[in-house]
């Protein structure tokens, strides 16, 4: 297996052209699991870990813009209030200075917990390939479990949000009270409108949006759009019901 | 702070002695069996069963002979000795011969340079299944057709019950198990699979010694069963197998049973050319026993003020494919099913059934802590039918010394069971917290999922109690040797299995109080140098080592003294009291004891529990705890909270799914356990009154707060919800009534 490390952009971008079958790899919390467990064999890899322009986020004309290489400890002092929360509840320390929000998209997981909280701020996905540029509405990039649109040939840049939150906050359930994959979670954004997002309740992340004046039947409208499933990590009923009592709390958080 | 230079502590028997193990565990530099190496060294992979339940109708390795790297591809056919083996009963191929009983059996094994190409070439055996029906049901497997024709259980003094699939059918009838009483409460309670899950994986090196015998440097947890089981399979003399413990990365009783043993041995044999092996997490959890699941159906009659008068108990274990330690199982949760309560009159059936699920073993607690978690359930519901205060109930019907158990023996050491329960008791417990609070402090922890809507606080109880040193008649003993040096220093030998316990602790205490000498060092552990310890289990080796140690030690000093002076080399042979086997028929002991002794436990523990979305978080655990002697107070204190988290880990979370006999949750992203978070503060009482039997007064410690934990914490959540919460791990799902 080789290890292909670019030092900027450009260079990276060249060589994910010339070699498509090379996977990327930022924090390699999901990438090294797949290693380790044998379930993934790829012929390259692509260190992205030596590109600043994949690090840090920044503010302009009223949107943020994190770079894929953002990991969840600097994750969690953005004034991204409900990102802030679900950072806190990914993994345990290590994990959180490895694991970055590019990686959870590249990931695609319905369980990926960077993903709501950005729905719920309109993000909007950046990538690049030699071929020039593209931006996305994140729930278009996303198209199915472990899916996205992302060609051979591209790299993630950065997502970009709404700079102004509102009142946000989000939650995440799972059997333990820390290190866990979410059995089911919600983030809630409240800012003239109620826009909710879920995780692990359907094959990709929810997104719910209702007026203010909904916020009675709101908890009920959220559990109905979701589509989650039974397996070993919890079951529909309970992912369903779960989703009410947490759209509930959320709302009650955010309209106090 | 003090001036004085600390004085220099000998580290006698009942002194606080940091583990030497402690430091390098924590920075990472204990070396583990993983960490093994040797010059020319190859890498074996074992290729295992796909299926829960198959013929094999072909084996094709001709491909895996030809990929980069390979020195070795074998089967069963390769197999040098006996084709069986297991530690009561030989049932299990070393490879699966025709037919596979459990997913994850193993089937063939490649040793080669490197391990990835060990695993490359390991896919490219062709194994021809022809996939069975599975028997994935316990209550229904003795109906369905015999997974070992040949009743490899049946024979050995044990009750001949006729059905197919079975391991073991005990009865024990105790008084007049018809009696009627004022009161009756039945329930059936469940208990899921749990997993040692030991931090290190299974792994070892296996070096040929050019003789045709080879060393085998293995975490494990008996060397000498080890030896006795791998020698006849490869067709060797036992002298020729020689096991040395290498580090052990936790153990709690699956490590009883062989892993890598036999396999590793054949490929060295077979390349002549040392070979390790190390198992990946996914197959650790294939590749080990587990806590047997069981249901329990539990009736107890009482009078109208509380005492009990009959109790009456079914107990179904499922035992997987293979007996491995379950006859065993299958009598302890028989023995302690009425729980640490003077009871009359009793009706007990165990039965451990083969099904194709995973194999059950070891564990610790092993079958005390699925009865303890039925008839602690059985206590409380009885005393709210008699409103009752439940620990006033406990301590009405608390066994003591003197007092006959169900099996018709008379418990002769010690056994405080009032005091722990009014020790326990005792303890403050912790004010509730003001809100609002970190959201780490609540349930649902760093989730964030409440501010303090939902959450209920309960305060629960449990008692528990189980037997020290292996029961039924065994002949169970430890063997100590002690080279006493010209120049007054000492080298012990004892094949005792550190596994994390702090063993190695406890025999240089010992080894220095007698010897009464600082300049004591410990020999490695290795059935090359000096006789079996028996294992490092049953909460016995404790006891064990130091009646085998304090012996030789004695007997050292006395050949020493009758020489006057000079080097002795002596080694001893320690046992505990002899116990003798059940009755078949009746299940009463046939002697004095069946088992050895006992020790007791009780905890009280206090939970909060968001009971909308079914979250709890364990506030605190208070226990106290009958250890008969401290050793190394230190020590005794991180088995109970150790053994603590384990048990409510089985409350909790714990759980190895199956589907029809597959495992779906083979990895630590699925298979959960309790992080810091979910494990509260632990006080803990060491009650000390020694025990008659053994040296020193010494009891086992290891087991009995495992025991009791899985009650104390479902007590607690009872309390909280409401609910009868009649199974564990208890789901979110049962907490809110889904
Ligand atoms: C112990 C542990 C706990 C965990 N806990 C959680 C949790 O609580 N919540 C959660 O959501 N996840 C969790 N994860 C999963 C993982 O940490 C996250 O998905 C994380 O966001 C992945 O980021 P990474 O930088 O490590 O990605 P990597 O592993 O480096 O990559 C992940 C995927 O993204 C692709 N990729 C990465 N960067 C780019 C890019 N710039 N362009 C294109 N593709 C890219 C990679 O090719 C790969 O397919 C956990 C993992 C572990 C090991």
């Amino acid at each position: 297996m080789d290890v292909l490390t670019p030092r900027t952009l450009d260079e990276a971008l060249r060589l994910k052209s010339e070699r498509p079958d090379a996977l990327p790899i930022q924090g390699g919390t999901d990438v090294m699991v797949e290693l380790n467990f044998d379930r993934a064999r790829p012929p390259a890899l692509l260190n992205l870990n030596e590109l600043a322009e994949l690090r840090g986020w920044s503010e302009e004309n009223g949107r943020i813009r994190l770079a894929a290489g953002l990991t969840y400890a600097e994750a969690m002092q953005t004034p991204l209030p409900a990102l802030a929360e679900a950072s806190r509840t990914v993994g345990g320390p290590q994990i959180r200075n490895r694991g970055t929000i590019g990686g959870n998209l590249g990931t695609s997981s319905p369980a990926g917990d960077a993903l709501p909280p950005l729905l719920v701020c309109g993000a909007q996905v950046r990538m690049a390939s030699v071929r020039g540029e593209r931006t996305l509405p994140l729930a278009e990039f996303v198209t199915g479990v472990k899916r996205n649109v992302l060609a051979d040939d591209e790299l993630i840049l950065a997502v970009d949000v709404d700079a102004e939150p509102g009142r946000q906050t989000f939650l995440k359930v799972g059997p333990r009270n820390a290190m866990v994959i979410s059995v089911v979670s919600l983030a809630l954004r409240v800012d003239g409108e109620l826009t909710a997002s879920f995780g692990s309740a359907g094959p990709v992340p929810g997104l719910v949006s209702a007026p203010l004046e909904d916020a009675e039947s709101f908890p009920v409208q959220v559990a109905a759009a979701a589509a989650p499933i039974d397996d070993v990590r919890g079951t529909a009923a309970y992912r369903r019901h779960a989703l009410r009592v947490l759209t509930k709390r959320a709302l009650e958080r955010c309209l106090a | 702070m003090s001036t004085t230079a600390p004085k220099l502590e000998l580290g006698r028997v009942g002194e606080i002695v940091p583990r030497a193990d402690g430091i390098p565990k924590v920075t990472g530099e204990f070396a583990y069996s993983s960490d093994l190496n040797a010059a020319g060294m190859l890498w074996g992979h074992t290729l295992r069963s796909p299926h829960s339940h198959a013929r094999i109708t072909g084996i094709d390795l001709s491909a895996a002979l030809a990929a980069p790297g390979v020195h070795a591809v074998l089967t069963h056919e390769d197999v040098p000795g006996e084709k069986l083996y297991g530690l009561e009963f030989q049932d299990q191929p070393v490879l699966a011969v025709d037919r596979v009983r459990y997913y994850g059996e193993p089937v063939a094994l490649v040793a080669a340079e490197h391990p990835e190409q060990a695993r490359r070439a390991a896919e490219l055996i062709r194994v021809d299944y022809e996939p069975l029906a599975p028997i994935a049901d316990a209550e229904t497997a003795t109906e369905q057709e015999p997974l070992h024709p040949d009743r490899p259980t049946m024979g050995h003094g044990y009750r001949d019950d006729p059905r197919p699939n079975i391991v073991r059918s005990l009865v024990i009838r105790h008084g007049d198990p018809d009696v009627e009483a004022d009161v009756s409460v039945s329930g059936v309670y469940e208990v899921g699979i749990q997993d040692q899950a030991f931090l290190g994986p299974e792994s070892g090196l296996c070096v040929p010694d050019g003789e045709g015998g080879v060393d085998v440097y293995v975490a494990t947890q008996w060397l000498h069963v080890d030896r006795d089981q791998v020698a006849p399979c490869l067709g060797l003399k036992p002298e020729q197998v020689r096991i040395h413990l290498a580090g052990v990365g936790g153990a709690f009783g699956g490590r009883e049973d062989l892993s890598m043993q036999i396999h590793g041995s054949m490929l060295a044999l077979h390349t002549n050319r040392p070979v390790k092996i190390v198992y990946n997490r996914e197959e650790s959890f294939v590749g080990h026993i587990h806590r047997h699941p069981a249901k329990i159906w539990m009736e107890h009659r009482a009078t109208r003020d509380g005492k009990l008068v009959n109790v009456r108990v079914r107990i179904l274990l499922d035992g997987g494919a293979y007996a491995s330690s379950s006859t065993a199982v299958t009598s302890n949760a028989a023995s302690f099913a009425c729980g640490p309560y003077q009871v009359d009159n009793a009706l007990i059936e165990s039965l451990c059934v083969y099904t194709n699920n995973p194999p059950c073993g070891a564990m610790r607690g092993f079958g005390a802590v699925q009865v303890c978690f039925a008839h602690e359930a059985q206590m409380d519901k009885l005393a709210a039918a008699l409103d009752i205060d439940p620990i006033e109930l406990r301590l009405l019907n608390a066994l003591q010394s003197g007092d006959t158990m169900p099996t018709g023996q008379t418990i002769a050491g010690t056994l405080p069971v009032a005091e722990v329960i009014r020790r326990a008791a005792a303890l403050p417990v912790p004010e509730q917290e003001e809100l609002p609070r970190d959201p780490l402090r609540l349930p649902g922890g760093s989730g964030n999922t409440t501010r303090g809507e939902g959450v209920k606080r309960g305060v629960g109880f449990a008692v528990g109690f189980k037997n020290i040193g292996y029961s039924e008649g065994f002949d169970d003993y430890t063997a100590a040797r002690v080279r006493l040096d010209a120049d007054g220093s000492a080298e012990i030998h004892c094949a005792a299995a550190e596994v994390g316990q702090g063993v190695a602790g406890v025999i240089l205490q010992v080894a220095r109080t007698e010897l009464g000498t600082e300049d004591v060092t410990l020999a490695p552990h290795t059935t090359a140098t000096v006789g079996s310890a028996g294992s490092a289990s049953a909460s016995r080796m404790t006891w064990m080592a130091s009646g085998a140690v304090r012996d030789a030690c004695r007997a050292a000093l006395e050949e020493r003294d009758r020489n006057g002076g000079g080097a002795v080399d002596v080694e001893r042979i320690y046992r505990h009291p002899r116990t003798s086997p059940l009755d078949p028929e009746t299940g009463q002991t046939t002697g004095e004891r069946s088992h050895v002794a006992y020790a007791c436990a009780a905890m009280r523990v206090v939970a909060e529990v968001d009971v909308e979305l079914g979250l709890t978080r364990i506030v605190w655990i208070g226990t106290a705890q009958d250890v008969g002697k401290a050793v190394n107070p230190q020590a005794v204190t991180g088995q109970i909270e150790g053994g603590a988290a384990q048990g409510l880990g089985l409350a909790l979370m714990e759980e190895i799914q199956t589907r029809d006999g597959l495992i779906t949750n083979a990895s630590f992203t699925d298979y959960l356990i309790p992080t810091t978070l979910d494990m509260p503060p632990v006080v803990s009482e060491l009650v000390e009154h020694p025990d008659p039997d053994a040296p020193y007064g010494v009891k086992g410690v290891g087991e009995p707060p495992t025991v009791v934990s899985t009650a104390a914490v479902v007590s607690a959540l009872r309390v909280a919800t409401g609910r009868e919460l009649t199974r564990v791990p208890v789901r979110p799902d049962d907490i809110v009534g889904l």
